[in-house]
Parts: C-alpha cells; sequence; structure tokens
C-alpha cells in the first residue's frame, strides 16, 4: 500500500513539474490529468474512494476537458509556443525557483519532525462523507450552493440573446438592445 | 493464490468477451440495419456473412497507417486508445452474475461515470491533434455533447442510488428483487438511456461525426487500426451503457431460473444493444442546438425534478 503511494504520489510530482514546464498547452494540460489521475489514486489509497471518483469525475472529466474546449476555441499556433519559450527564461523563473525550494525545505521538515502515520487502509464509505457533509460542514455545502447558483445566474446573463429587430432597416449598427 | 487465479481468470474473461462482442457488433448491426432497411446486408463471408468481421479485420490492419504531417504526433496516436481503455476499465465494475465481477467497490457506479467522463478525451485530443478544420469542429461538438449530457446522467442515476442505498453495483442489482428499479424510477431510465446515446455519441446524436456536414467529424485525418481503434470503442461504449442499463434498470442477471444468470445478464444488454441500432435505423439526426436544448432545458430540469421526488417519497415512507 505505502509503496503504491509514494508511486502515485512520485507521478503527480513529475507530471506536474511537465505541467509547468510544457510550451504547448495541450501537452500541458495532458499531464495535468495525469497529474490529477495521480492525485486519485492517492485519495483512494489511503481510504477515500469517493474523493478520488469525484476527482476523476470532476477535475479530470469535467473542468479541464473545458480548459481543452478554451484552449481550442482560442486556436492557438507555432506562435504561441514560441510565446512561451520566451517566457519561461531562465532569469524569470530561477528567483521564485529558489524560494520555493526553501519554503519546500521547510515543510520536509516540519513533516519529518512531527512523526508520521502510518497509512491503515481504513475506508471511509460514501455515506460517511455524506453524514459529515450534511452535519459538521453543513454551512460550506450551503454556501458553495448559494455560490454555484451565482455563477449559473451570471452565465445566464452572460450568455442571453439579445432581442434582435428582424427588419433589416430598422435594425440599428451595433445596437446593444 | 487459487483467489488471485480466479480473478485472473475473471478479467482475461471479460476482456476476451467485451472484445469479441465489440468485434461482432459490427456485423450484428451491419445484418439488422440491413433488415429493418429491406435488404440482406454482409451475408456473402461464412455463415450469415459472420466471417465479414474477420475480413474487415484483415482489410484494416492492411491499410495504411497515415499520420497527417500538419498533426501533433504523439496526441494523435494517443487519442484512440484512450477511449478504448477507458472504456474496458468501465467493465471493470459491471456484475455479470453473482461472484464474476472484476471489482465490486463501494463506489462502483462513480467509478463508471469518471470511466466514462474520461472518454471525452478520445474524440476532445483526436480532433484537436488532427489540425483539421473539420476535425475540431467535430471535437468541440463532441466535447460539449459529451460534458453537458454527462451531468444528468450522473444526476438521473441517484434516484437508483436512493432506492438500493448503495454505489455498489452488485448491490444495486440485488435490491431489485422484488421489483426492476424501471418501473420506480421510469423517468430515471428514459433520461439515463438518452444520455446513454449521447455519451456514446451514436445515431441520433452522432453530432460529432456527422458525415453529412463534417466529413467523419473528429476521426477525419485517420486511418487503419487507429480509426479502428475508435470504432471498436464506439461499439464498447454501446455494450457498456446498455450493460449499465440491464444492471441499473432491469435487475442484472435477475431472472427466472430456468437459465443461468450469466445468460440473463447477457440477453438484457443485447436487447439493449438492439435498441441502439434500432435508434439509428429510425432517427434521423436532431440539429446541434436542438440537442443542446434538450439537454439543458428538458432532461436536466426532469433528472433534478426526479431525483427530488425519489428522495422525498423515500423519506415519507421511511427509509
Amino acid at each position: 500500500m505505502t509503496i503504491l503511494f509514494y508511486i502515485a504520489a512520485i507521478i503527480a510530482i513529475i507530471s506536474t513539474i511537465m505541467v509547468i514546464t510544457r510550451t504547448n498547452v495541450i501537452h500541458a494540460l495532458l499531464y495535468m490529468v495525469v497529474s490529477l489521475l495521480a492525485t486519485a489514486v492517492m485519495f483512494f489509497l489511503i481510504g477515500a474512494p469517493f474523493i478520488a471518483a469525484l476527482e476523476i469525475m470532476i477535475y479530470a472529466g469535467a473542468i479541464t476537458v473545458l480548459f481543452v474546449f478554451v484552449v481550442m476555441m482560442l486556436n492557438l499556433g507555432e506562435e504561441a509556443v514560441k510565446q512561451e519559450k520566451q517566457w519561461l527564461s531562465f532569469s524569470g523563473w530561477i528567483f521564485p525557483a529558489f524560494l520555493s525550494l526553501i519554503l519546500l525545505l521547510e515543510v520536509i521538515f516540519i513533516i519529518s519532525s512531527s512523526g508520521s502515520v502510518p497509512i491503515s487502509g481504513k475506508v471511509i464509505d460514501p455515506k460517511l462523507v455524506g453524514q459529515s457533509l450534511f452535519t459538521t460542514y453543513l454551512i460550506g455545502v450551503e454556501l458553495s450552493a448559494i455560490l454555484l447558483l451565482a455563477g449559473i445566474i451570471g452565465a445566464y446573463h452572460l450568455a442571453r440573446r439579445k432581442k434582435k429587430v428582424v427588419h433589416r432597416f430598422l435594425e440599428l449598427e451595433g445596437a446593444e438592445e | 493464490m487459487s483467489d488471485t487465479l480466479y480473478y485472473l481468470l475473471i478479467i482475461v474473461g471479460v476482456l476476451v468477451v467485451m472484445l469479441t462482442i465489440a468485434a461482432l457488433l459490427i456485423w450484428y448491426e451491419r445484418r439488422m440495419l440491413a433488415l429493418w432497411q429491406d435488404r440482406y446486408g454482409p451475408n456473402r463471408v461464412g455463415p450469415f456473412g459472420l466471417m465479414q468481421v474477420m475480413a474487415d479485420m484483415v482489410k484494416i490492419f492492411f491499410k495504411e497507417d497515415w499520420i497527417a504531417p500538419f498533426a501533433d504526433k504523439w496526441v494523435f496516436i494517443f487519442a484512440p486508445t484512450i477511449i478504448v481503455v477507458a472504456v474496458l476499465l468501465g467493465f471493470a465494475v459491471v456484475p455479470f452474475a453473482p461472484g464474476i465481477v472484476v471489482a465490486d467497490m463501494n463506489i462502483g457506479l462513480l467509478y463508471f461515470l469518471a470511466m466514462s467522463s474520461l472518454g471525452a478525451y478520445s474524440i476532445l485530443l483526436g480532433g484537436i491533434s488532427s489540425n483539421n478544420k473539420y476535425s475540431l469542429l467535430g471535437s468541440l461538438r463532441g466535447a460539449a455533447q459529451v460534458i453537458s449530457y454527462e451531468v444528468f446522467m450522473g444526476i438521473s442515476l441517484m434516484g437508483v442510488v436512493i432506492l438500493s442505498d448503495s454505489f455498489s453495483l452488485v448491490k444495486i442489482v440485488e435490491a431489485q428483487k422484488n421489483m426492476w428499479f424501471v418501473i420506480p424510477q421510469f423517468i430515471g431510465f428514459v433520461i439515463f438511456f438518452i444520455a446513454g446515446v449521447a455519451e456514446t455519441h451514436r445515431a441520433p446524436f452522432d453530432l460529432p461525426e456527422a458525415e453529412s456536414e463534417l466529413v467523419a467529424g473528429f476521426h477525419s485525418e485517420y486511418s487503419g487500426m487507429k480509426f479502428g481503434m475508435f470504432f471498436v470503442g464506439e461499439y464498447l461504449g454501446i455494450t457498456l451503457i446498455s450493460a449499465m442499463i440491464a444492471t441499473f434498470f432491469f435487475g442484472g442477471w435477475l431472472g427466472p431460473s430456468f437459465l443461468p444468470p450469466v445468460v440473463w445478464f447477457f440477453i438484457k444488454t443485447f436487447a439493449f444493444i438492439t435498441l441502439f441500432i434500432l435508434l439509428r435505423a429510425s432517427l434521423p439526426r436532431p440539429r446541434y442546438d436542438q440537442l443542446m436544448s434538450l439537454g439543458w432545458k428538458i432532461l436536466l430540469p426532469l433528472s433534478l425534478v426526479n431525483l427530488l421526488v425519489t428522495a422525498a417519497i423515500k423519506l415519507a415512507i421511511g427509509g
């Protein structure tokens, strides 16, 4: 179990690094899918199969597909790859990377000093997740529901069809309403 | 050790049976379409034309496997495999009979939905890596269609989950001992069936490949066995959706005891596969905006209402 977990974790780290360093957007998104799948495997192994399934369904299956969708609409070609290459200059990334390295070392120190808990393999089934969502974390569920409702209304407003005058002489050039 | 061997046997068995069925479906579909259109269909090679499948296979393997020079090569090669892999992984949770299931997970239903949502990448990447405008249009349509129909495909199944109290497919089948879920969940069944047709992008919802407007849609640039993979993936998808309809709404392996459970399961599955083919034979393709508005304006609210009513009744009766 522990070995499987670490394999998945290493895959997640490598693919996430690849997401950042790829210059072709589609390839970067593909690596992101791999990273999400690896995260799902990790969730599954530490006993959270419900979250693992949601991770694949929502993040890999829906959100990243939408990313790819947007990229397709933008029709990025060779120029975008060149631009990405320019932006990824050595002087651009070395200093942030150095700062992040310090933070990483700190995190490693904190984790290693606080003692580790072995993977128990105890499975939390969907029923338990549902119960805690609707008791302990009820406020969070309600708030995210309101946020989603706001999102839906916003999307409706943006995508609403504008009123159009059918007659060609009555139509005003570039009219909003 | 014998336990491991048993599971290995089941895994290999499921793989072999499913791939054989997918291959035979090519013949089955052509024969059935011919029957309904008052012609013979392929009936020359072997008994009833059954060997046509082999002939097609040989032909497709010897076709030139051409990769367009303007294509994104690795993604182009990778795309057709995704759909086959995703659908075959989906079969892992299908309970064929008591004891004959690769993995009886307690999230089986979610796992199936997750795998079918991964299948969308195949269309998407196939279309975008081809660098062809018809492919791009086809995959744009395909992605939008699959994403939007996935939403209420999941929601329509929640009624089944409420009634059976479980995400595990084995438990869902066992909960249908007294009554198939198609009776209390008829709306759920209809929505799931329509969403299933859209998810496998079969006619009448085959807009991603609408050959009259988009050449062959997202797989215009594909040839040889890469095209064959898309093809096999589509038939595997039909089989998976049919098997799922049989499991969720028609009692899976349950049936009178004069036939073994596996046979009941396959009879039900084949009935739905035939229905898929009949749909293709009889219905015209809707316009793309009609497809989208049907999904978001009718099926989504309907599935939400179905979920609410089912939950309310379950609460009132006292589950």
